[in-house]
């Protein structure tokens, strides 16, 4: 098993029929070889690229923060960072009971609007649909939003959440994030959510390094020291 | 024996000009890399996946790719004109496909995958020099490809085989012959004879630049590896 | 519309089968053309024009000569300018508007092998140096398109300038004077161009059909001269090992005779 060995498009990594592709590798022949710049992890009989860079690629069950881009006559446009623009339903919206001459679309979400959703529907056909009904997902009124590579999120999280439980722990903050590279805190004060906005642009530049864990538990700390005072 | 043969700018007939290489120089692209070889100086910047519109011309299977290939107006000697020449048009044309054959476009059904070269200065070899810097900007992109395209050209001049034409050359050269290959794949993507040559010397041409290719394959990996080895855990 | 463009998948699979026999749809071999017809002068007021159909392709290339003026770093040699359409009643596959890639490429295909091989004696088209020179204009018709414009255009063209009749004059003192009747241009070469494609795993086919164009995923154009030199190569689609580039071109280098028999026999 290689760890934090980068591997780049083309690169072969094994040779072999006993091996399968896993994600962001592809196979020509008896030849296993990346599709993306990444972190090489052989896991078992599978071989798989933790890609540094990369859109988000929507996933059914994936929770995702939008942001309402237009408004039409019976659903919302979504812009979820991802090729395709997703739709929420007003129906979905209004739990069902959407009656157009009463309820006003943009009177409920406006363009500029930023949501907590979950994708229920999607596939190579049609765009991905959401879905606001469920706990924690709705409209954001609160706090900020920091984006980063969709591909950084599993760091963000940390081994069985690790990392993102350090800094829900040090910055004092309630953490939503959305597998499409959005992620959404709010915090008692605002220099402690912005505190952790600097964290996670740290983690996001420095994803591929080891030791991180304990660089980013020694920066919240100094954070919340010097924010004090 | 041609190795005696000293060129132009000094360079033996098989050296390739001096090269640099940048990626993610610009912020608002998905994807972007800068490359000199020699004085053409090329930046590409790469959008997408996006959605395409008009949906009609998108395609439900694939991604679709579109390039323009863009000479800026004071890129050449003379100055050009801004608008588009029949040149750029196929290079713009030649330089898609070359890169197309590598990009994983299933992946990506009714979207486009949008690819902007500029040349800010044109000393030979510029539509080499796009699919260098293509290549690294789509693997920054996070796009999924086959492999790396690297691309360089090769020319008759003065009756010498010779490898990286600067614009002297290749305004002289009695051929000359721009070729681009996925090396893990052993797939030629690119290749264009411009000028007359004998099967013999196409043969000599053609294996000098797959020697080219390489190397600049080889740097083009350097490249993007360095992007990670600088970046060190930094305490703060 | 797009619904041309889509093959079925019967045809397809057809014509997969039949080239793992070395065979094709249309009962070809590997390396034989379609049926090749040329007419040629029937443009009267161009200076020389051909037609020429490749199976159903139909290509008409016209030629103009004028005076005009040399380029101004090749001041002692005359002009040609090759332009190409795709015009839209060809096919549905054909936009009006300005060339578009395709066409753009077709014309610079069919002139770097011209130009390359120095298939005009351009010296010879010199008036004044600098000054005046006779322009050599090149257009190209796809009339009908059934795959392969590339080598009909290629062939149009070379037949057409073979063909073409300037009024007769000579150059003295720097100054034109015409005479009585009429010369052809000063040809010295006669390029043709040879068109293969071929699936990622089959043989190379000659001379696509559209159908063939539409379901092979690779395809290159390569220029032969009467002296079989390479004279240029453009990969249109796909790509090819380093094996299959050298085979290619042998290919080529072997098929273009046949082209320029062809050609040889059409001077007038």
């Amino acid at each position: 098993m290689s760890e934090r060995k980068i591997v780049l498009p083309g690169e072969l990594l094994v040779e072999g029929g006993e091996y399968q592709p896993g994600s962001n590798v592809f196979k020509y022949g008896e030849r296993l070889y990346a599709s993306k710049i990444g972190i090489l992890s052989i896991v078992k009989q599978t071989v798989s690229v933790i890609a540094l860079h990369g859109v988000y690629e929507p996933k059914v069950g994936d929770t995702v923060i939008g942001k309402i881009v237009d408004v039409g006559a019976f659903s919302w446009t979504v812009d979820i960072r991802s090729p395709y623009t997703a739709v929420l339903n007003a129906s979905d919206y209004f739990k069902g009971r959407f009656n157009p001459a009463k309820d006003s679309l943009i009177k409920a979400l406006k363009p500029g609007d930023m949501i907590v959703a979950q994708i229920v529907d999607f596939d190579r056909t049609k765009n991905p649909v959401l879905t606001v009904q469920g706990p924690g997902l709705g409209g954001v009124t609160k706090g900020i939003i920091v984006e980063l590579s969709p591909s950084k999120i599993p760091r963000l999280i940390g081994k069985k959440g690790s990392m993102i439980n350090l800094l829900k722990k040090e910055g004092k903050c309630q953490i939503t994030i959305g597998k499409n590279g959005l992620i959404h805190i709010v915090g008692e004060k605002p220099e402690y959510e912005e505190l952790v906005a600097q964290a996670i642009k740290k983690i996001e530049r420095e994803a591929h390094t080891t030791g991180l864990t304990d660089r980013i538990m020694k920066f919240m700390k100094k954070g919340r020291e010097l924010s004090v005072n | 024996m041609s190795t005696e043969f000293v060129r132009v700018d000094g360079r033996l007939p098989d050296q390739l000009r001096p090269i640099k290489m940048v990626v993610g120089v610009l912020d608002r692209a998905d994807g972007s890399a800068y490359v000199e070889q020699g004085n053409t100086k090329v930046l590409v910047a790469v959008y997408g996946p996006r959605e395409l519109h008009p949906k009609h011309q998108a395609s439900p299977d694939s991604a679709i790719v579109r390039c323009r290939y863009h000479m800026a107006p004071f890129s050449t000697k003379e100055r050009k004109t801004p608008a588009p020449s029949r040149r750029e048009i196929e290079l713009s044309k030649v330089i898609k496909d070359a890169m197309s054959q590598a990009i994983f476009l299933e992946n990506f059904p009714r979207t486009s995958i949008d690819v902007f070269i500029e040349v800010l200065e044109a000393d030979g070899g510029t539509r080499c020099a796009s699919i260098n810097a293509c290549s690294l900007a789509l693997a920054n992109a996070g796009i999924p490809l086959r492999d790396l395209v690297s691309s360089v050209a090769v020319g008759k001049y003065k009756g010498h085989i010779i490898l990286d034409l600067n614009d002297e050359e290749d305004e002289a050269a009695e051929a000359d012959m721009p070729v681009a290959i996925m090396p893990s794949l052993n797939k030629v993507t690119l290749l264009q004879v411009n000028g007359v040559l004998t099967e013999e010397e196409f043969k000599q041409a053609f294996n000098l630049a797959i020697k080219g290719c390489m190397e600049i394959n080889r740097i083009q990996r350097e490249t993007l590896r360095s992007v990670y080895s600088s970046i060190k855990g930094e305490e703060d | 519309m797009k619904t041309f463009k889509v093959v079925s998948q019967l045809v397809r699979a057809r014509m997969m089968d039949l080239l793992s026999k070395n065979s094709r749809i249309d009962g070809r071999g590997l390396l034989d053309y379609r049926e090749i017809k040329v007419e040629k002068g029937l443009i009267g007021r161009a200076a020389g024009s051909a037609q020429v159909s490749i199976g159903s392709t139909k290509v008409l290339a016209g030629v103009k000569v004028e005076l005009g003026e040399p380029f101004p770093d090749v001041p002692d040699k005359g002009v040609l300018t090759v332009n190409a359409e795709l015009v839209p009643l060809a096919s549905p596959a054909f936009e009006p508007g300005s060339p578009d890639e395709n066409a753009v490429e077709l014309a610079r295909i069919v002139d770097r092998a011209l130009r390359e091989t120095e298939a005009i004696d351009l010296k010879m088209l010199c008036v004044e140096p600098g000054k005046k020179a006779f322009v050599v204009f090149v257009d190209i018709y796809v009339l009908d398109y059934d795959g392969n414009f590339i080598d009909a255009s290629s062939l149009a063209s070379i037949i057409a300038l073979l063909n073409t009749k300037i009024r007769s004059f000579r150059v003295e003192e720097g100054k034109l004077k015409y005479e009585d009747g009429y010369m052809p241009l000063p040809i010295r070469h006669t390029p043709v161009t040879v068109t293969l494609a071929k699936p990622d795993n089959g043989p190379f086919i000659v001379d696509p059909n559209l159908e063939e164009e539409l379901s092979l995923g690779n395809r290159v154009s390569i220029s032969i001269d009467e002296l079989g030199r390479i004279c240029g190569i453009q990969k249109l689609e796909g790509s090819l090992s380093i094996d299959e580039v050298f085979k290619a071109v042998s290919i080529a280098k072997n098929v273009a005779p046949k082209l320029i028999e062809i050609v040889k026999r059409e001077v007038v």
